[in-house]
């Protein structure tokens, strides 16, 4: 079990190697431009130009200009904007953390939640109606973008029926630090929360469903319903629990991608100043030291993320300890 | 007579033909195909449509007036609320080829920014399904069939790039190019082609494609045929093309239209984050940022691209699962989001 531990260790850091190394390449290696010039942003002065070429090394071969940006993202924390002058980056990026960290735990829960309710009664009602109904609002869940449900959910609460009964409690758009105000905390975040999970709760439900309608093909299942068990006991102690197995493996990986993708893009549409948030305004600047932050940042989060699943779920399975 | 009816040939058909005739029953696949392929159809009249209407969806007209039942309408209206500063967009008229859905913020007709918008928004998610697929089937090809050090080399590094947030990956390559365009030797991209979205998501999507294609080879090298065409010292690229291949084409198939799902939304992410498709260029993810705006006002400019995609996206989605029972029943393709 320690090698297994150890192996996914190691791939860890390989990967997070080769991220760091992918992301510098890109910023500074790109063809097509000088690199002091992107990340000096527009209409930089010629004084601002010579200053980015020396703070990063340009003149320097490019494993230097790596470890130089390494250590100012990760070390000193000395990377500072050039379109915003002289403001710190790192600092930035950890302020934001919090906010996006409250927007996609709560996401999770929620999704995690209703979609072992929506795959446990679809499999139930295996073809009938509602299991038909379900599944295509898991699909539409799916299909639809994150962002423009997001505007969707804006204009029905804040806007269309903002004034009636079922959504007068909600708060304007905005971020409340939990310490100050859990209240307005828990308040600001559900729609968001609920706007993230319809997504995942489509892709969650659905596979969920295949897996328990599978797994009541088993042995087993047929040794419990021999042994008298009810069908509700039987699904919920047999069936379910197995069909847990691939729910958790896609959650690893959806939860980082999660964080690195859709949390972003939620965050832009109810002004929550995450890491997204962060990158957007960055985005619309042209500004790239904060850009380099946030993606290296939050990269190097779902990488551990998913790193930090494996080795729960090395623990939790023996076969897996071995192989 | 029945002993005669057993005794005579039986007319077999293809795999193909099966799997054709078994997608032809499936009534949810084949009416989602049929109803992207009218959203496909309708972008692409987007420039008749245009003409027809007499407007042009890429110049701000902010003070054009237009008739509607014989009356002068002006296409921006002066605010009524608050302060009854600035200008608020006309609203639908519901009179095709007459600002049918209202006008955006520029006073630009925004049926006719759809068909456009639409028009760009598949093809990029077209090409870059294209993109990704040759990329990552030669990625996989060389890696499952060559194996050794280009195995090991190709595969670390694909599983490099799988690890990395689809979206960051975007962003960080987004970002740099989107001011001066990017040149690689004699290939040169502007910085407002729509070339550059396409190649960014196709790139995002290669392990995608590379690794399950990978996996494919690597047992398929170890098959029967395979070895025997080793054996008659047939040459590694033609075994490649003759006996690997065709193996795989299913398997590719059904990627299509789940990847063309998958590089819509990305595309329209991209788009509304401002670092996809560049203005006056529409697609329909800026067609959603431009409709931010204008949310309480109008909703209707951000409401309807979003439905398209969902649209587009959901239609692939069912179309694709379609394809798949029905060429590879046994496959387990999965392209979750990001």
């Amino acid at each position: 079990m320690i090698y297994a531990i150890l192996r996914r260790f190691g791939q860890m850091l390989f990967v997070m190697f080769g991220i760091s190394v992918i992301v510098f390449l890109i910023f500074f290696a790109t063809p097509g431009a000088d690199p002091a010039a992107r990340i000096a942003g527009r209409n930089a002065s010629p004084e601002v130009l010579e200053a980015v070429r020396h703070s990063f090394g340009f003149d320097q071969p490019l494993y230097v200009q790596y470890v130089k940006m390494m250590e100012k993202i990760f070390v000193t924390g000395d990377l500072t904007s050039f379109v915003n002058r002289g403001w710190k980056v790192v600092p930035a990026v950890m302020d934001s953390i919090p906010v996006t960290l409250s927007l996609v735990f709560g996401a999770a829960i929620l999704w995690v939640v209703v979609s072992i309710v929506i795959g446990v009664v679809a499999a139930a009602t295996r073809d009938s109606w509602l299991d038909k109904l379900l599944m295509a609002l898991g699909l539409l869940g799916i299909s639809m973008p994150v962002y423009w449900l997001g505007e969707v959910m804006n204009l029905i609460t804040q806007s269309r029926y903002h004034d009636s009964w079922a959504f007068s409690w909600v708060p304007p758009l905005g971020y409340k630090n939990f310490s100050d105000d859990p209240k307005g905390w828990f308040l600001t975040l559900v729609i968001p929360w609920i706007t993230l999970a319809i997504l995942y709760i489509g892709i969650y439900g659905r596979v969920l469903r295949a897996a328990i309608i599978e797994s009541m093909q088993e042995d087993y299942i047929r040794t419990a319903r021999a042994k008298g068990l009810s069908e509700t006991r039987i699904l919920l102690r047999h069936a379910l629990r197995t069909s847990l197995i691939a729910f958790v493996t896609l959650f690893g990986l959806d939860f980082g991608a999660l964080v690195g993708g859709s949390a972003l893009l939620t965050e832009v549409v109810f002004g929550l100043h995450g890491i997204g948030k962060l990158t957007y305004d960055a985005l619309q600047n042209l500004d790239l030291p904060m850009i380099m932050a946030t993606v290296m940042y939050a990269s190097m989060f779902v990488v551990i993320a998913n790193a930090v699943v494996d080795f729960i779920y090395i623990l939790l399975d023996p076969r897996l300890r071995t192989s | 007579m029945s002993n005669q009816a057993v005794a005579m040939p039986r007319k077999t058909r293809g795999p193909w033909a099966v799997a054709f005739a078994k997608l032809a029953t499936d009534r949810a696949a084949m009416a989602s195909l049929a109803v992207f392929l009218l959203i496909v159809l309708a972008c692409l009249s987007a420039p008749l449509y245009a003409k027809w209407a007499g407007t042009d969806p890429f110049a701000s007209t902010l003070d054009a007036v237009i008739q509607i039942d014989g009356a002068d309408v002006p296409v921006m209206e002066q605010s009524t609320e608050g302060l009854g500063l600035g200008y608020t967009p006309i609203g639908p008229t519901w009179r095709l080829g007459n600002y049918f859905l209202g006008a955006d913020s520029q006073g630009r007709d925004v049926m006719a920014r759809m068909l456009y918008g639409g028009l760009s928004s598949l093809l990029i998610s077209g090409a870059a399904t294209i993109f990704t697929l040759i990329i990552g089937t030669l990625a996989g090809l060389i890696a499952g069939y060559f194996g050794g050090i280009t195995d090991t080399v190709l595969s670390r590094f694909l599983d490099v790039l799988w690890a990395f947030p689809i979206y960051l990956l975007a962003i960080s390559l987004s970002i740099v190019t989107i001011t001066q365009g990017i040149s690689i030797g004699p290939i040169e991209i502007e910085s407002g082609s729509l070339w550059l979205p396409v190649i960014i998501i196709g790139i995002v999507y290669i392990p995608y494609v590379a690794r399950p294609i990978r996996g494919q080879v690597l047992s398929l090298r170890s098959s029967e045929f395979v070895f025997a065409a080793i054996n008659l010292g047939v040459p590694g690229w033609r075994i490649l093309w003759r006996d690997i291949l065709p193996n795989i084409t299913t398997t590719l198939i059904v990627f299509v239209p789940l990847m063309m799902a998958l590089n819509m939304l990305t595309e329209s992410a991209l788009s509304f984050l401002s670092i996809g498709v560049q203005p006056p260029a529409a697609s329909w993810g800026t067609i959603i940022q431009d409709g931010q705006a204008l949310l309480y006002t109008r909703p209707l400019v951000a409401l309807v691209p979003g439905l398209a995609i969902a649209v587009c996206v959901m239609t692939l989605n069912v179309f694709g699962d379609g394809l798949r029972d029905a060429l590879d029943p046994r496959s387990k393709v999965r392209l979750g989001r990001d």
